[in-house]
């Protein structure tokens, strides 16, 4: 047996860095995600047909293609198009990473939505409510409600998904395992050591996420 | 107070409403009765608009409804509409449900939301159970704070879709009261419902609709027993 734990203490500040890094990326990603996703799932159901063709569109897109595509595409391919310089890839990576997760989340909350029964619409507007109060006061704080187990594990696959950036030369965690490996020659300690710091967060997160519901499911009234 | 003309929905192929007209008074209760897939349900659902109507006229206190430049919203706000399932917000107390619409439409302080709200839910005789969540309350409960939600509004007029069908035997008893007591105070109601007795003691008229025509009406007393066509006295055969 050939493991040398000296190897992981003294490359941990370098994969620590990158952590911090993945875990703003997927965080900042996540948050963005929500606004453009809750934004999109409201076009996606709205009686105005351009709006849900749209968001449709845009939800098939990335939910159709690579993320890595979809990385590549953003920080190579428009700045060509419009013969531009690249963005910097820490902003290359957080718009790609939010749009794609946004696709996700779109639907996420589309789901939570139509899950709410007809009568709470019906109900909110017979007493005079707009399209919008009823949406507001009524149908989403229900809708939120289910969707967090679905958006805990949307932000589980972005945290992990969110490796994918390394390919835009952006030092997260990801990319701090192949400057250690390529440093080390030491691949086994490498990439244990990623694993188990992926595994820390990923596990930090659903943690969050069964506190989440507890805290909301406690006044879970009602279907 | 209402006036329909010549009301006709169609959902795809089917015909659901095939030219309703008929006129309701202020202060007058009006219950409908009639075999399921008569179109009852729908007819008062097109009174408030959760049904578009394909064609005809609805007018509510004088203001055309059916036209598509009328503000909605803010006729819904005279017609209160009660419905089977209840459809009370889970996730908000008994008083919440009833206060929200004054405070978010009628733009009310929520201290003056909330007193009337109060007093509402004393009027139906739930002054102890204000805070309690909507599953905790019995079916004829949770349909009494329905009818404080939508009485907190002040409507003109009350439209009620089969209130008591969704409810054990013995509560029946107790939404019809308060049912009851409204008509009494002279609030225009539509009431799509079987309960004969209630007809009979609050009902100024009775409406029998079947395949989506009213087919007759008339008085409680002599619609229920001396009906005039074929179609109803079969009905009320199978429901009395």
């Amino acid at each position: 047996m050939d493991f040398r734990f000296e190897v992981i203490m003294r490359y941990l500040p370098l994969l620590l860095q990158g952590m911090k890094l993945t875990f703003q990326l997927t965080i900042t990603a996540v948050a963005i995600g929500t606004i453009i996703g809750l934004f999109v799932s409201l076009c996606r159901i709205a009686s105005f047909k351009p709006a849900a063709w749209m968001a449709k569109g845009y939800v098939d897109f990335f939910r159709g293609t690579p993320l890595l595509v979809q990385i590549f595409l953003i920080h190579y391919g428009f700045p060509q198009l419009f013969g531009m310089n690249a963005f910097p890839a820490y902003l290359s990576g957080i718009i790609a990473l939010s749009l794609n997760s946004g696709a996700y989340i779109a639907e996420i909350f589309r789901a939570g939505i139509q899950s709410i029964h007809r009568g709470q619409m019906e109900a909110a507007r017979s007493l005079g409510m707009n399209y919008a109060q009823a949406m507001f006061y009524i149908i989403l704080p229900q809708a939120f409600k289910r969707c967090i187990p679905p958006l805990g594990n949307e932000f589980i696959a972005m945290l992990k998904d969110s490796s994918l950036v390394s390919v835009i030369a952006l030092q997260e965690l990801m990319m701090s395992g192949r400057i250690m490996q390529g440093r080390s020659y030491r691949p086994f300690e490498t990439w244990v050591t990623v694993a188990m710091l992926y595994l820390v967060m990923t596990l930090t997160i659903s943690q969050f996420v069964s506190y989440l519901e507890r805290v909301f499911g406690k006044d879970d009234h009602g279907e | 107070m209402i006036t329909v003309n010549n009301l006709v929905k169609v959902f795809g192929h089917l015909e659901v409403l095939r030219g309703i007209s008929c006129h309701i008074e202020a202060k007058e209760v009006v219950v409908i009765i009639g075999p399921s897939g008569s179109g009852k349900s729908t007819f008062l659902r097109c009174l408030n608009q959760l049904e578009k109507a394909t064609s005809g006229e609805i007018i509510i206190d004088g203001i055309n409804v059916t036209d598509p430049r009328t503000d909605i919203n803010a006729v819904r706000q005279e017609v209160g509409m009660v419905f089977q399932r209840f459809n009370l917000f889970p996730h908000m107390t008994a008083l919440q449900n009833v206060a929200l619409a004054p405070m978010k439409v009628r733009k009310q302080p929520r201290r003056e939301a909330e007193k009337l709200a109060m007093d509402l839910l004393e009027r139906v005789g739930l002054q102890d159970k204000i805070h309690q969540y909507p599953e905790k309350l019995s079916g004829g409960q949770q349909q009494r704070v329905a009818i404080a939600r939508s009485l907190a509004m002040r409507p003109k007029v009350m439209l009620f879709d089969e209130p008591t069908s969704a409810l054990d035997p013995e509560m029946v008893g107790e939404v019809l009261e308060v049912i009851k007591s409204l008509a009494k105070e002279g609030m225009t109601m539509v009431v799509v419902s079987h309960e004969m007795g209630f007809a009979r003691e609050v009902g100024d008229r009775v409406i029998f609709m079947d395949e989506g025509l009213i087919v007759e009406e008339g008085d409680p007393e002599q619609l229920y027993t001396n009906p005039r066509h074929q179609r109803t006295r079969l009905f009320l055969s199978k429901i009395l």
